[in-house]
């Protein structure tokens, strides 16, 4: 077991220098610069000799292998520089926002859980009648619909509701606060983020549901518990689904290793502050710098996701340990 | 030289005049009239959203409204734009007593007496070796400093501070744009003391100013928080308690924001179909303030691509694009609206429609005109051109001008081919590659100055990307410059405008932007200014509970 | 697992004598959801090749004197803020979306299936090098990718695409390979090998074809997933750029800020990409169940 562990974090070393390069070079490659972005994007006049001192400021005249050095070398001396367009500390300004995003992340997992789990035992349960492909129908529904319209079909819905119900059109806050300090207000804000989110991912994890209680259904033990005579809720819930879940556990796993990426969109259509939004305002502004330490942080969680799922998995399911 | 520059007020011309409109009875005169009458409420926060987080706290360095309107609150000026009459040019003083001086030497000395008993939030007094520090740092900064407006003092001599209630420039040359350059909003004076203590760079990152707040707390990508500054040297203000700038980057979200009561206002500017939407929507809790707007879209030739080298067709280009027409539909959708030359229209050197209307592609028949550019373009032997048209990014009011001129360029039987690029892109190739026929560009300054502001039009302006040299329109600039009376600058500005938008048409004009602010009514004391960069400190906006 | 007796449908013969129209009728019975994607497809198919009979309007010229009128009369979907008819530019954007959604798609599965099935059939160091590669992909953010992408080499409908190519590959890699793995162990490959034939030959005549229902699955939802990924770069304005008509691009701009007067014209866009994508979604499922004999039981 230890030696599976150790030998998935090895390959993972490759991995992250490939991926430290990619972004490294991908980025290089993009005309244009942070200073003139910075200093000729108002529109006021600027000199040339501003940007040449804000481009030496910043070491991007620096020679392609210094800056290599600077950026990797971060992660064996712990600091990992400042933000080109801020000039704050990159950890600083990744920290702020991760509680949001992570906050988010774990909010949209539940509301799938919770969409997912009644809708894909249904759907095994009733497995080819109408219900079945009603559900089906609305799960893929939410892979379809792009989830920054569906945030803006919601802020629209909820204002026209409000509107018409209350007299004053209601929007979901636009500042962050914690939830230990104002959970309401942090409800309020967070909860309709968190459904445009949950929903599309609950399709996957709906049908691996359904798919692993359709399997699980079948087993011979399932049918001894029915032919004992035991209600049929009692059978489900107590025999079958328990014996179902490992699957969809993973699956529901591998999806929030995706989350961090997928939230992008979702935060850009709701204002909130986190690390998709930073990612979409960084590589705008052309910050190398801040860029290519979020794009190893998405790479690096990923990748620790999958090492976490595949680990369990073999632990549960000592089949696949060795293979 | 008292000079126009100061005094000048907006223009009465219909739909260009800065105007308080009150959502439920839009258009009532008298409303702004029972405004000012009322008396000023101490208290509350003013939450405001803004379109971006600035990059540093350093005005002197920064270029950005992102900076001005979060931080500009923190610090003081030495002299201002009138924060109760932000549409006429006159200054007032901010840090200074006494109103604003007269030159003496032949326009050459300036001597100001600076204001006593101003402190810095950190408690240490302001005195004028303060003032003299700033303007040291802004006009001669120590090499490898930066100072972004550093060449809009290229007229000062030195800055000397005999006392400490005394600060004196010197110029080298008498020069109507001294006066603006000083009331650049940037223009924030630094303690001596934390320059010598902390260096150059503690500005990036600290704010210790004598403005009317304090800084509080600033959240990365969230919000900046300012609280009231009790020893603040204009007396009785500020009347709010703090404020609280959002950052919200999508103009949606800032629409948004304001329908839903989670920022009372936002002062860069909207499009009017959002305006109307909200006075739609929330009747009169919404107040709407209009003005022109000190920023212009223009379109850029590229003189090194044939067959823009061309003045023809160059002329043709202009010629297709129906301002007047434009003018109409397009600021039901854009920020932009007024039809001008090249001077901010507001200004009295700016022409007038009847002297706009002899200039190539401000006639009032399209249809002539497009007759004329299809004629020019048939004489250059130009058929099935395709422009490579390079736009930014930007909704507002890039791509929906662009998208515009396209389909006016479409009517003389010309295709274009847009390349829309992010703002870093959009740069590197309008700056840099030079690979476009015709860009997307803009000129969009602070307080009015056309003097300088028309420099954009020079062939060898740093701003200026469309790649030709042409010394007659030098000589002229030269002579504009030093022109003595306003009659002979408007004289000259005509000719320089005829060279620059008609014979020559090195630069084209589309619309010059129009600002509009929706905000809840509860705001009061804010007035439009014709930049979103000037009248941002706050001292005078208060809250007016009754309305909450 | 996939074996090549899997691919071959054993219906009954007598299912070939019934009328073709039964014989629909009967399968749209059995994969009710599935016909209704395949209609869906078939839909989005018609109104991307006939929208220029179907509607009189231009999808590109201004008509600035009709903008923003809401639907009804001569525009059933209304106009967008430079008046042009928001039906033709929905009409249109099928063009636009089926283009990008069937080259990306194609290209990338088929990129995909090559890497994965080479990389399964040689095994060893390479295949552990190209499943490195493969991981460094899917780990990857896609922004990134579609910005450096689009940065590069210029906005434009062939740029997305490219940017959109970029994340399938590994995703069908991965996937092919782990079919292909099972079959590479099977007698008739060992053979061809024995035989002297080429590894290409072996790759592609022996091994690719009988990953052909994962590849096919996967070439189904990448359509959909193609359409989706080009309204998010749209979005996020690193997609396709005005004036082309594509859906993605018609809920930018006007259409978030003038949401709530004008909401024609994010809804109308919204839900041609939902059902779009909504259909190649029921219909890959459809195909899945008909082709992966595992699944076929359930």
């Amino acid at each position: 077991m230890y030696q599976y562990v150790l030998k998935r974090l090895l390959l993972m070393i490759p991995t992250l220098i490939g991926a430290a390069l990619l972004v490294f070079f991908l980025l290089r490659m993009l005309p244009g610069d942070v200073c003139e972005v910075r200093l000729a994007g108002t529109g006021l006049y600027v000199s040339q000799e501003e940007i040449d001192l804000c481009r030496a400021d910043l070491g991007l005249d620096d020679s392609l292998h210094e800056q290599f050095v600077d950026f990797v070398g971060g992660y064996f001396t712990g600091d990992l520089g400042r933000s080109m367009w801020t000039g704050q500390p990159v950890v600083h300004e990744i920290q702020v926002r991760f509680k949001l995003s992570m906050q988010l992340a774990i909010m949209a997992t539940l509301v799938a859980v919770i969409i997912a789990l009644p809708l894909g035992i249904l759907s095994a349960v009733k497995q080819d009648t109408w219900i079945d492909y009603g559900v089906r129908a609305f799960s893929i529904a939410g892979i379809a619909m792009p989830s920054f319209w569906l945030g803006i079909m919601i802020i629209l819905g909820l204002l026209i509701v409000t509107q018409a119900w209350f007299g004053s059109g209601w929007m979901p806050p636009i500042n962050y606060v914690s939830p230990f300090e104002d959970p309401i207000g942090n409800l309020a804000q967070l909860i309709w983020p968190a459904v445009a989110t949950g929903y599309r991912y609950s399709a996957v994890a709906t049908r691996m549901t359904r798919s692993a209680m359709l399997e699980v259904l079948r087993e011979d033990y399932v049918r001894t518990a029915r032919a004992k005579g035991l209600i049929e809720r009692v059978v489900i819930n107590r025999h079958a689904l328990k014996n179902a879940m490992l699957p969809v556990v993973t699956i529901i796993a591998i999806e929030f290793a995706f989350l961090m990426g997928g939230l992008v969109v979702t935060e850009q259509v709701f204002n909130l502050n986190g690390i998709g939004k930073l990612f979409v305002d960084s590589v705008g502004n052309q910050d190398f710098a801040l860029t290519q330490h979020l794009v190893m942080l998405v790479v690096v969680i990923f990748l620790l996701t999958n090492l976490v799922v595949d680990v369990l998995y073999a632990w549960l399911d000592p089949r696949i340990r060795y293979s | 030289m008292k000079n126009y520059v100061s005094g000048f007020r907006a223009r009465a011309r219909a739909g260009t005049v800065a105007s308080l409109l009150l959502g439920g009875a839009m258009g009532l005169g008298l409303s702004a009239q029972i405004v000012i009458a009322e008396e000023a409420q101490n208290g509350g926060t003013l939450n405001f959203v803004v379109a971006g987080e600035a990059p540093s706290k350093d005005g002197h360095r920064e270029q950005t409204y992102a900076l001005i309107h979060p931080y500009a609150p923190f610090y003081s000026l030495l002299i201002r734009v009138n924060p109760e009459d932000p549409q006429s040019s006159d200054f007032v003083c901010d840090l200074c007593v006494g109103g604003i001086p007269e030159p003496t030497n032949g326009g050459k000395t300036y001597t100001f007496k600076v204001k006593e008993g101003v402190t810095f939030h950190d408690g240490q007094p302001m005195t004028a070796q303060d003032v003299k520090a700033s303007y040291d740092k802004i006009i001669f900064p120590p090499e490898g400093v930066p100072s972004s407006r550093k060449t809009f003092f290229n007229m000062v001599e030195s800055v000397e501070a005999p006392d400490d209630t005394t600060i004196v420039f010197n110029l080298k040359f008498a020069s109507g744009a001294f006066m603006p350059a000083l009331a650049t909003p940037f223009n924030w004076i630094y303690s001596k003391k934390d320059l010598e203590e902390h260096g150059y760079d503690w500005h990036k990152d600290n704010v210790n100013g004598t403005g009317p707040f304090k800084f509080v707390e600033h959240q990365p990508g969230a919000f900046v928080d300012g609280a009231k500054n009790e020893n603040y040297h204009h007396e009785g203000q500020p009347h709010l308690d703090g404020f609280r700038a959002i950052i919200a980057r999508d103009m949606a979200v800032r629409i948004q924001a304001i329908r839903g009561d989670r920022a009372a206002i936002e002062f860069r500017g909207f499009p009017p179909q959002a305006r109307d939407d909200l006075v739609k929507a929330l009747g009169d809790k919404i107040m709407v303030q209009e003005s022109d707007w000190n920023c212009v879209l223009l379109y850029t030739p590229n003189h090194e691509r044939k067959p823009f080298d061309d003045p023809r067709v160059r002329r043709a280009l202009s010629l297709a694009v129906d301002r007047w027409g434009g003018s109409e539909y397009l600021s039901r959708i854009a920020i932009v609206k007024t039809v001008g030359g090249v001077v901010f229209p507001g200004h009295p050197l700016a022409a007038t429609d009847a002297e706009l209307e002899q200039l190539a592609g401000y006639g009032r028949d399209i249809e002539a005109s497009r007759a004329q550019a299809r004629a020019l373009l048939e004489e250059a032997g130009v058929t099935d051109l395709t422009i490579d048209y390079n736009n930014r990014g930007v909704d507002q009011p890039y791509k929906v001008v662009g998208t515009w001129l396209i389909d006016q360029w479409a009517q003389i039987g010309l295709k274009t081919e847009q390349q829309v690029r992010p703002s870093p892109q959009f740069y590197a190739v309008l700056r840099n590659s030079g690979e476009f026929d015709v860009s997307v560009d803009f000129n969009c300054q602070s307080v009015v100055n056309p003097i300088a502001d028309v420099t954009k039009f020079l062939g060898s302006a740093g701003n200026n990307y469309a790649n030709y040299e042409d010394q007659a329109l030098e000589d002229l600039y030269t002579e504009l410059a030093r022109a003595p009376t306003f009659d002979e600058q408007r004289t000259i500005m005509r000719k320089y405008e005829r060279i620059a938008l008609d014979e020559q048409a090195h630069l084209g004009v589309t619309l010059w932007w129009y600002k509009i602010n929706p905000h809840r009514s509860y705001v009061k004391g804010w007035k439009i200014a014709p930049s979103h960069y000037l009248n941002q400190q706050l001292d005078n906006v208060w809250l007016d509970k009754s309305l909450m | 697992m996939a074996t090549p007796q899997a691919l071959i449908d054993t219906t009954d013969l007598d299912e070939f004598r019934k009328p073709l129209g039964r014989r629909l009728w009967d399968l749209a019975r059995k994969q009710p959801l599935g016909t209704a994607g395949a209609f869906v497809v078939v839909l989005m198919a018609v109104a991307a090749a006939t929208a220029g009979i179907i509607t009189p309007f231009d999808p590109e010229r201004a008509s600035l004197q009709h903008m923003l009128t809401p639907p009804g009369g001569q525009f059933l979907m209304g106009t967008d803020e430079f008046g042009r008819d928001i039906l033709t530019r929905v009409l249109y954007g099928a063009r636009t979306a089926l283009f990008i959604g069937l080259v990306s798609a194609f290209v990338g599965a088929t990129a995909g299936l090559v890497i994965g099935v080479a990389s399964a059939y040689f095994g060893g160091l390479f295949d552990l090098i190209v499943q490195r590669i493969v991981d460094i992909f899917l780990a990857f953010p896609l922004i990134i990718m579609a910005l450096a992408v689009v940065a590069t080499l210029g906005p434009g409908v062939e740029n997305v695409i490219i940017a959109i190519i970029v994340p399938f590959i590994p995703q069908c890699a991965r996937v092919v390979r782990s079919s292909a793995l099972s079959i590479r162990e099977i007698p008739y490959v060992d053979a061809a090998r024995a035989l002297g034939y080429s590894h290409t030959r072996i790759i592609l005549r022996h091994m690719a074809p009988n990953v052909m229902a994962p590849f096919l699955i996967m070439l189904t939802y990448f359509v959909g997933q193609a359409i989706l990924l080009e309204a998010v770069l749209s979005y996020l304005g690193m997609g396709v750029q005005d004036p082309t008509p594509a859906w993605g691009l018609m809920l930018k701009g006007a259409a978030v800020e003038f949401i709530e007067s004008a909401p024609w014209l994010s809804i109308f866009p919204g839900l041609a990409i939902t059902l779009a994508v909504f259909g190649f979604n029921l219909f890959g499922d459809a195909l899945r169940d008909l082709l992966d004999p595992k699944l076929r039981s359930r």
